[in-house]
C-alpha cells in the first residue's frame, strides 16, 4: 500500500518503508527479530481483515432466509382443481417467498420484517366493523362473516408498485358478494377499508412512517367487480400474520398497496376516501393506483417488472394483464392524471 | 485492508449462492453494494477528521485504500443495476436523464472516476500537490450526492440515510473547524517552498 502522504505525514518519521514494501517501526530498543516481525505483520493483517470485513458486514448486511429454511415450508404450488376463469396458469410463487418477503409497514419498512414480526399479531378473535352506507351496519366476528360464503381459490397476479410481481393462489370469496349483503344505500358511491391500529400487534406503528390505521378505498363498481377479492387464506392454508391476517383486499388490477391487509373496518362512503399512500406521496402514488405500464413512477420506470424467483425482468401489462375485463371501468377517464 | 474490504464481495456471493439474499436477489445486492459504496467513503473522509482531532497519521495511511474500495463498491453496484437493466443503455440513459435520484448516483460514480484513476502517487507527481488535493475534494461531492442518491431512493422511513448524511456534515464540520486557523500559514508555507 502506498499513498500519497500529505506534507504534515511526511513531517513525521515515525515509520520507513523497505523496498519490499514491508513496514518497519523503528523504536527505540526494538529488535528486528524477522521471525516477531512475521509474527506481527501476519497478527495486524488478520487484525484489519477480521476488524474491516466483520465491521463492513455488520453496517451494511441484510441477510434473508437460508435456503433450508426455505425449502422446508412449501406446502404445494397450486390448488387441486381445474383452472377458474379467473385464473393465470403462470407458475405460482412459492409459499416460502410469498410469506417471507412482503411489504407491510405495519410490523417494519425492511420486507424481512413482517414475516420476523408477524407473531404478535392476533388474528382470533377478530371483529370487523361494517357501516356507514349501509342498510345494515354491523359488528361482525370473522368466522361468522367467513360463514356466510363459499370459499373459493383465485390464482391471480400481484404487481407491486416497486416493480417486483408474484402470482398468489389465495383463498377468499368475492367482495361484490359482501357488500351485496350489506345492502349498500343509493348514496353509496365508494368503499373505505380500514386496517388495525394497535401498536402492542402492529411495533411498526409505533413510528409515524405513514399515518395509522392504513386506509384504503375502491370506486363503487370497482368493488362490484367479479375480479375484487376478499382473501381470507393463502396456498390452500389460513392467511398468515405477514400476509395480513385475517382478511385482506385483492384487487389484481391495482398496484399491490391497494390490497390492504388485517381490515378492521368497511365503510361505504359518497365522498372518494382519503388512502394512505395517496396522503404520504400524492406525486407518487394515486387513488386509482392501477397498473399502467406507459405511466412511469417518479423514481422508476413501470414499463417491466421482476416476477419474483426470475433474474431477469419481463413486460409489465396494462391493468396488468387483466384490461379485457377491468378497462372499460375507466372509460373516458384519463389515467395519466388519475393514476 | 483490502482483504478485509473485499470480504462482503465474497459473502455477498456465498449468500447468492445459498438463497439467503431472499426473494428478489438483484434488489438485495444492488442496496448491499450501494450501503457499502457509502460506508466506505464515509470511512475514507474520515481519516482527515480523525487525525485532526487525534494527531495519529495512521488512518492518512489507509485512507486511500479505503477510497478504492469505495469506488470498487460503486462500480459492482453500478454492474449490477445495469445487469438489472439486461445492459439497455437506452434504458439506462433515459433514467439517467429523467430520474433526479438516478442522476445523483450516476454523477457520484463519474465523479468518483478521475479520483480513482489519480490514486497513484506518480499521478500526485504528474498533477502537482496542490492541484491534486484540489481534484480529490471531489469526493466531498461524491458523498453527499451518494447519500442524496439513498435518501431519494427509500420509499418512506428515512432514518437510515439520514444517519449517513449526519454523519457527513459532522465530518465537514470537524475539517471547516480544525482547517480554517491553520490555513493562512500552511500556504503561506507551500507558496514559499514552489
Amino acid at each position: 500500500m502506498t499513498d500519497p502522504r500529505t506534507p504534515e505525514d511526511q513531517t513525521q518519521p515515525t515509520d520507513l518503508q523497505t523496498p519490499d514494501g514491508q513496514r518497519r517501526i523503528l523504536t527505540p530498543g526494538s529488535d528486528l527479530n524477522p521471525r516477531r516481525e512475521f509474527m506481527r505483520s501476519a497478527a495486524l493483517f488478520t487484525g484489519t481483515v477480521a476488524a474491516l470485513g466483520g465491521g463492513l458486514e455488520v453496517l451494511t448486511r441484510r441477510p434473508g432466509l437460508s435456503s433450508a429454511e426455505a425449502q422446508a415450508t412449501d406446502p404445494f404450488s397450486r390448488p387441486d382443481r381445474p383452472l377458474g376463469p379467473y385464473d393465470t396458469d403462470e407458475k405460482v410463487t412459492s409459499y416460502q417467498q410469498a410469506t417471507t418477503y412482503n411489504n407491510f409497514y405495519e410490523f417494519g419498512t425492511d420486507k424481512s420484517d413482517p414475516a420476523r414480526l408477524a407473531r404478535s399479531l392476533k388474528p382470533r378473535p377478530w371483529t370487523v366493523r361494517i357501516d356507514g352506507e349501509v342498510r345494515k351496519p354491523q359488528t361482525i366476528d370473522i368466522d361468522t362473516l367467513q360463514s356466510w360464503f363459499p370459499l373459493e381459490d383465485r390464482i391471480y397476479r400481484m404487481r407491486c408498485v416497486e416493480g417486483w410481481s408474484m402470482v398468489m393462489p389465495w383463498l377468499g370469496f368475492p367482495l361484490a358478494a359482501l357488500i351485496r349483503r350489506l345492502e349498500p344505500t343509493s348514496k353509496a358511491k365508494y368503499v373505505q377499508f380500514t386496517a388495525l391500529l394497535d401498536t402492542k400487534q402492529f411495533p411498526g406503528q409505533k413510528q409515524q412512517v405513514l399515518k395509522w390505521p392504513y386506509v384504503e378505498g375502491l370506486r363503487l363498481d370497482e368493488a362490484l367487480h367479479p375480479l375484487s377479492f376478499m382473501a381470507v387464506g393463502l396456498h390452500g392454508r389460513t392467511l398468515p400474520g405477514q400476509n395480513g391476517a385475517p382478511l385482506r383486499l385483492v384487487v389484481p388490477w391495482k398496484y399491490g398497496f391497494k390490497n390492504i391487509k388485517s381490515i378492521v373496518r368497511i365503510t361505504l362512503t359518497e365522498k372518494q376516501p382519503q388512502t394512505t399512500w395517496a396522503l404520504a406521496a400524492p406525486q407518487e402514488y394515486g387513488f386509482y393506483a392501477n397498473v399502467n405500464p406507459a405511466v412511469p413512477h417518479p423514481r422508476w420506470s413501470q414499463a417491466t417488472e421482476r416476477r419474483i424467483g426470475e433474474l431477469g425482468r419481463r413486460k409489465t401489462l396494462p391493468f396488468n394483464g387483466y384490461a379485457d375485463e377491468v378497462a372499460g371501468l375507466y372509460r373516458g377517464m384519463d389515467l395519466r392524471k388519475n393514476f | 485492508m483490502t482483504v478485509g474490504g473485499l470480504l462482503p464481495v465474497a459473502v455477498l456471493v456465498y449468500d447468492a449462492l445459498s438463497g439467503a439474499l431472499g426473494a428478489n436477489p438483484i434488489q438485495r445486492a444492488t442496496l448491499q453494494t450501494g450501503l457499502l459504496t457509502l460506508v466506505l467513503l464515509v470511512l475514507s473522509l474520515a481519516c482527515t477528521p480523525l487525525r485532526l482531532l487525534t494527531g495519529w497519521t495512521w488512518p492518512a495511511r489507509i485512507r486511500k485504500t479505503l477510497g478504492l474500495l469505495g469506488f470498487g463498491y460503486a462500480a459492482l453496484h453500478f454492474l449490477i443495476y445495469l445487469f438489472d437493466h439486461s445492459f439497455d443503455l437506452t434504458l439506462m440513459t433515459e433514467d439517467v436523464l429523467k430520474r433526479p435520484f438516478i442522476t445523483a448516483g450516476f454523477t457520484a460514480l463519474l465523479l468518483l472516476v478521475p479520483l480513482a484513476l489519480t490514486s497513484t502517487p506518480r499521478a500526485v507527481k504528474r498533477l502537482g500537490f496542490a492541484r491534486w488535493t484540489r481534484l480529490h475534494q471531489l469526493a466531498y461531492v461524491a458523498v453527499s450526492l451518494g447519500a442524496l442518491h439513498y435518501y431519494w431512493g427509500v420509499k418512506k422511513d428515512h432514518t437510515p440515510p439520514l444517519i449517513y448524511a449526519a454523519v457527513i456534515a459532522a465530518l465537514f464540520l470537524i475539517r471547516f473547524l480544525k482547517r480554517r486557523p491553520a490555513r493562512s500559514a500552511r500556504t503561506g508555507s507551500r507558496a514559499a517552498k514552489s
